[in-house]
């Protein structure tokens, strides 16, 4: 491993960019106003994942990368991208016998801050794997792979994919995932068991409106400081849960569309949570052609329309499910990267916005990293 | 004689560098002769094949000039002297 005075950015701030056709990361000083691009990393191969971990003093980044002909896996950098150690070998691999294959790492998440070892992954054909040695090892949480609802589970546009991992900070057998089209499961025993937690998420797309699973569920956020407390970006609706997905209430609260599929909350602010909606499933473009962000800072009761700085006609963009995400700074940045390759970013929690790149492939993910000094 | 496997240059990062590999055991189909290269080049093969054995959606694999998936697949017969070539798909972008 470098020195550590080599394995640093070029800034405080780190935007990782995934796209269609590589990685791209942008460096700023805390004021994030002036940024530096390195990349494209794995140019020609999709980064729909990307993540970064300074648990057990590693300042490690993960790329879940997919060779559109030889397959996907998980690469890693201690230094932001300038080496990446690929493992020789497919690093998430499903067991023999389940007759499933490997098409794509949707999501890497870290565990608890307790547990600096744990990282957590979501992959398609739905499954979650963990490592327990930051990242070298993988092995799927069979309570999920062998799921009872699995045969009915559905893929939806982008293909059947676990993309979202919340986990509970302070209660090690808890947490969530979501699935596409599947809804969203929680378990409360380390991963043995897992219960669908959809009541009042509708699914317009079926004949039963409210069912037990099968909901295509595009995001969920929570703020570490209140774990139970989630929000859900539908395909079509926007819903809040105060007690762990048990119960869902809708909070589309004057919203244009609650078609969406980006959602992150504020790090410093558990009431404040930002939104992008699109027009519909069938035109997932902005509505009216404005490129607007939605925000809300009570928890849903109301939101409000953040736009300076952005395009406000012929803005015909879409932002994807993990195409969104906030710094750790205060205020909080926040940024997010459409289908048509515009980078912005905010440093002010939304109040003003800035083009930081206009040209990448089309954004799949961003996600951020603050280096400690 | 032995059998001849072609690698794409994409892949040669996990053939320390050949280009062609040779196989000396004996094999009577496609799958044995990758499956003789996984025994000493497993990671070569992680990138032809699925976790589940199967050739991937955007690989080709030839035995002279024909695709096996247009023959018997991994059942494709192959003797002494055959020539077993892995080609990326024309897909991408």
């Amino acid at each position: 491993m470098p020195p550590a005075s080599s394995r640093r950015p070029p800034g405080d701030v780190v935007v990782l960019v995934g796209t269609t056709k590589g990685a791209f990361f942008f460096s700023a000083d805390e004021s994030r106003k002036k940024w530096t691009m390195s990349g494209p990393h794995f140019p020609g191969e999709a980064v729909y994942s990307l993540a970064y971990d300074s648990r057990g003093g590693r300042t490690r980044t993960f790329a879940g990368t997919q060779s559109s002909h030889f397959g996907g896996t998980i690469r890693v950098s201690d230094d932001f991208g300038k080496s990446w150690v690929g493992p020789e070998r497919q690093a998430v691999r499903f067991p023999e016998g389940s007759g499933l294959s490997l098409a794509g790492v949707w999501q890497i998440t870290p565990g608890r801050a307790d547990e600096p070892d744990r990282m957590w992954c979501g992959v398609e054909p739905a499954a979650l794997f963990e490592s327990r040695d930051a990242g070298e090892s993988w092995e799927p949480v069979e309570g999920l792979l062998k799921h009872e609802h699995r045969p009915k589970w559905q893929p939806g546009g982008g293909g059947l994919c676990l993309h979202t991992i919340v986990v509970d900070p302070h209660d090690r057998a808890r947490m969530g995932i979501a699935i596409s089209t599947a809804g969203f499961y929680r378990t409360d025993d380390g991963g043995k068991s897992w219960r669908a937690r959809n009541n009042g998420v509708r699914a317009v797309f079926l004949p039963n409106n409210y069912p037990e699973f099968g909901q295509c569920v595009h995001k969920v956020a929570h703020h570490p400081a209140r774990p139970e407390r989630l929000f859900l970006q539908n395909h079509w609706g926007l819903y809040r849960s105060d007690d762990w997905g048990d119960t869902w209430t809708d909070i589309a609260n004057g919203v244009p569309s609650d078609f969406g599929f980006a959602m992150v909350t504020n790090p410093n602010d558990a009431d404040t949570v930002y939104i992008i909606p699109l027009q519909s499933d069938q035109f997932r473009i902005v509505p009216e052609a404005k490129l607007r962000v939605y925000r809300t800072r009570d928890a849903g009761a109301s939101w409000e329309p953040l736009a300076k700085g952005l395009p406000q006609e012929n803005a015909f963009e879409c932002v994807l499910r993990d195409g969104m995400a906030a710094d750790a700074l205060d205020p909080a940045g926040i940024y997010f990267g459409t289908r048509g390759g515009k980078l912005y970013g905010s440093a002010n929690e939304g109040e003003s916005w800035t083009e930081i790149a206009d040209s990448l492939p089309p954004i799949c993910c961003v996600k951020t990293a603050v280096v400690e000094r | 004689m032995a059998i001849s496997v072609v690698v794409p240059r994409a892949l040669t990062p996990y053939t320390r560098g050949a280009g062609t590999l040779v196989v000396e055991e004996p094999c009577t189909t496609v799958g044995d002769a990758l499956a003789a290269i996984a025994a000493r080049l497993p990671a070569l093969t992680d990138r032809v094949l699925t976790e589940q054995g199967e050739i991937r959606r955007h690989v080709n694999v030839f035995v002279g000039d024909e695709s096996v998936r247009f023959l018997d697949g991994l059942g494709t017969r192959v003797e002494a002297g055959t020539v077993i070539t892995i080609v990326p798909a024309v897909s991408g972008g």
